[in-house]
């Protein structure tokens, strides 16, 4: 093999690890899997939507209205009362209550747009959550169409700017039996995708940062070799592991206000501008409220760092504990991606798991849940952050006192031995039987 | 009552037995030396006596308290100084020495820690540069003082003049020589055969695991007929 080749090989095998592959697979696995959400979210749009339709005007015009609507939707319910539709529309699980009401044709013919109002069910605030609704505008679109085609044929005295939008909606919206008049899905959805990716910003940098201080520090101890004199120093392993995580916790969290107080000016920018001030509606979160979403964020940082400590004890150098990261980099992007895309209750069975599994989600859907009066899935993610904290910081205790914190694996004669986790809870089995 | 004492210690790295069974005791204000080839188990067991690693099997208790049920106490007893022992870089010298001093603060006066480290040390203005600028002679005075500044009732100190020059080896023999002249024993690990005959009161030759040898240094040169331990180093791992 000629010289370039052999470095070329030696580059090649150094570089093409599996700690170097995984975090592309798993890069691989969480666009397939943002990607599968995205096509189910986007599915009803090749469907008829599913709407209930009212029409309380019975002139000639809303029943050209009504039946153009008909034709193109599945109609679950076509009663006279709004309050028995939006029952139905909400058991149904229907996208929106369409009303024509009394006056329509009358207002059209006399060179006014006629109002439609549509209730819509709004299910979730994610980005994708709200696509779905627009089949039911391409509905009202196509309505406008056939009057407009109407009124040229039979009232063409029918002045031109009427003729061209007959009609106008009056949106009120229903989203978690919060109802809110005079706002469409889409403006809730854009206004609360700017205020809710805030705080999964916020972790998500945080803990990438927060957490690869932590490895790194337990790479550069283990490489610079100063671990072995902390660890035969008069104090215990429990002070010196709760002692590395309260200090990278106190540098994460003046991340976190830095980070906080530039999204700050950020968010007052967007709401300086934003048309709808959604606290009018009673979504706003009061002083518990904010500091729920404090404990929750303090609690998803310190698991991130109880977390990075057990893949600090198994880093060996300081190279080595750059690549540790990845793992929490993506930990902390899955519930990023998947509560800007979507909500905690229109996500899948499945995905829902996932996202409650991973603990730094909870401080990520906490504000919306508070704002729509979901306590308790917020207290409920806050406990399992604080359990996810006291198992972790358990393992890393026990790991700290382990030979594994100086050799990084077991050594292993003839046969590969078990994973260092495998082997820590052995011991402690065989220490309890 | 001993510094060390040692019964049948068995030290496994899964199916790999790195010590097969030691036993060996050092008493108070000794200096007992362990050498042997590489890889022949003297870091290792230096490792498990310091608490830094478990132990498999057998018994160790050091000024009497158990290895392993009392490992806080032993740690107050002791200073270990690891072969290739490293200093946090960000530091200079003089916050090394301040940043291990407060973990003695119950035992001793910090300050007079500090004193004494420096005064070890010999760096001169240099104990106020960063650690990063340090020549490897340097550090390991740093290291070297670190590890005797507390007084320590046994020091643990592998390959302690590793790195060094003749003239800065010497200098530290003679502090160590001083510190034990205070009342502190010394289990050190040496490949430097001058080194452990000149310091060591009693010597463990150790082998693939296991204890080969014990002596004072005459005894084993008389054993061996050897003019010098390198000799009776050379016979017995042979």
């Amino acid at each position: 093999m000629s010289s370039i080749g052999a470095i070329i090989r030696k580059e090649v095998k150094e570089l093409l690890t599996p700690s170097t592959l995984a975090p592309i697979l798993i890069m691989a696995v969480i666009f397939a899997m943002i990607g599968n959400l995205a096509s189910g979210v986007t599915a009803p749009l090749a469907e008829k939507p599913t709407i209930g339709l009212i029409d309380q005007d019975n002139s000639n015009l809303s029943r050209l209205a009504y039946e153009n609507i008909s034709e193109n939707s599945k109609v679950i319910y076509n009663g006279s009362s709004v309050e028995d539709g939006l029952v139905v529309v909400e058991n149904e699980s229907a996208m929106a209550l369409i009303v024509i009401p009394a006056g329509f044709s009358s207002d059209i013919l006399s060179n006014k747009s006629g109002t439609v109002q549509v209730y819509w069910e709004m299910r979730g605030a994610g980005v994708l959550d709200s696509i779905p609704l627009s089949t039911v505008s391409g509905l009202l679109a196509g309505m406008d169409r056939t009057i407009s085609a109407s009124l040229m044929g039979d009232h063409p005295s029918t002045d031109p700017s009427v003729v061209l939008n007959p009609t106008k909606v009056n949106d009120t919206t229903i989203f978690k039996g919060v109802e809110m008049v005079g706002i469409s899905p889409q403006t809730i959805s854009s206004v609360m995708a700017n205020q809710s990716s805030v705080v999964p910003l916020i972790v998500v940098m945080v803990i990438i940062m927060a957490g690869s201080m932590v490895i790194t520090s337990m790479g550069s101890e283990k490489e610079n070799k100063t671990l072995e004199t902390l660890l035969t120093l008069p104090i215990s392993r429990t002070s010196i592991v709760f002692g590395k995580l309260i200090g990278a916790a106190i540098v994460g969290l003046v991340m976190a206000v830095i980070f906080m107080i530039g999204f700050g000016y950020y968010m007052l920018s967007i709401v300086g501008s934003s048309s709808i001030d959604l606290a009018q509606y009673g979504l706003t979160i009061d002083a518990v409220g904010f500091i729920l979403v404090g404990v929750s964020l303090f609690l998803a940082l310190f698991a991130a760092l109880a977390l990075c400590m057990i893949l600090g004890i198994f880093t060996k150098n300081y190279k080595a504990s750059q690549m540790m990261t990845m793992p929490i980099t993506f930990l902390a992007m899955i519930p990023m991606f998947l509560t800007i895309f979507s909500d905690f209750d229109t996500l899948p069975t499945g995905l829902q798991i996932v996202l409650f599994v991973i603990p730094f989600s909870h401080p990520m859907m906490a504000m919306r849940n508070l704002m729509f009066g979901n306590t308790n899935l917020v207290l409920a993610g806050i406990g399992y952050e604080a359990l996810f904290c006291i198992v972790t910081m358990f393992i890393a205790v026990t790991l700290f006192k382990k030979d594994i914190l100086l050799t990084g694996r077991v050594k292993s004669g003839r046969r590969k031995s078990a994973s260092p986790i495998a082997s820590m809870i052995k011991g402690l089995i065989a220490r309890k039987s | 009552m001993y510094a060390v004492e040692i019964n049948d210690l068995v030290k496994s790295y899964g199916p790999f037995k790195a010590v097969k069974g030691i036993s060996f005791s050092v008493s108070e204000g000794e200096v007992f030396g362990l050498i042997g080839p590489n890889g022949a188990g003297k870091t290792t067991t230096l490792r498990v006596l310091s608490t830094l690693i478990e132990v498999t099997s057998g018994k160790v208790t050091i000024f009497g308290h158990d290895l392993v049920k009392d490992a806080g106490e032993v740690r107050k007893a002791i200073s270990y100084l690891p072969e290739d022992a490293g200093a946090y870089k960000n530091m200079t010298g003089r916050e090394y020495l301040k940043f291990i001093s407060r973990f003695f603060h119950d035992l001793l006066d910090s300050n007079a820690m500090v004193d004494k480290a420096i005064a070890i040390a010999q760096l001169g203005e240099r104990i106020d540069d960063k650690i990063d600028t340090y020549s490897k002679g340097m550090a390991r005075k740093l290291l070297v003082a670190r590890a005797l500044m507390i007084g320590p009732k046994l020091a643990i100190l592998d390959e302690p003049t590793s790195g060094l020059d003749v003239l800065n080896a010497q200098e530290i023999r003679k502090v160590i020589k001083k510190t034990v002249s205070e009342g502190t024993s010394v289990l050190l690990s040496s490949h430097n055969m001058l080194e452990v005959e000149l310091m060591c009161d009693r010597i463990a030759l150790i082998d693939d695991g296991l204890i080969v040898e014990t002596g004072t240094p005459a005894e084993l040169k008389r054993k061996y007929g050897a003019s010098n331990i390198e000799e009776v180093f050379v016979e017995t791992v042979r």
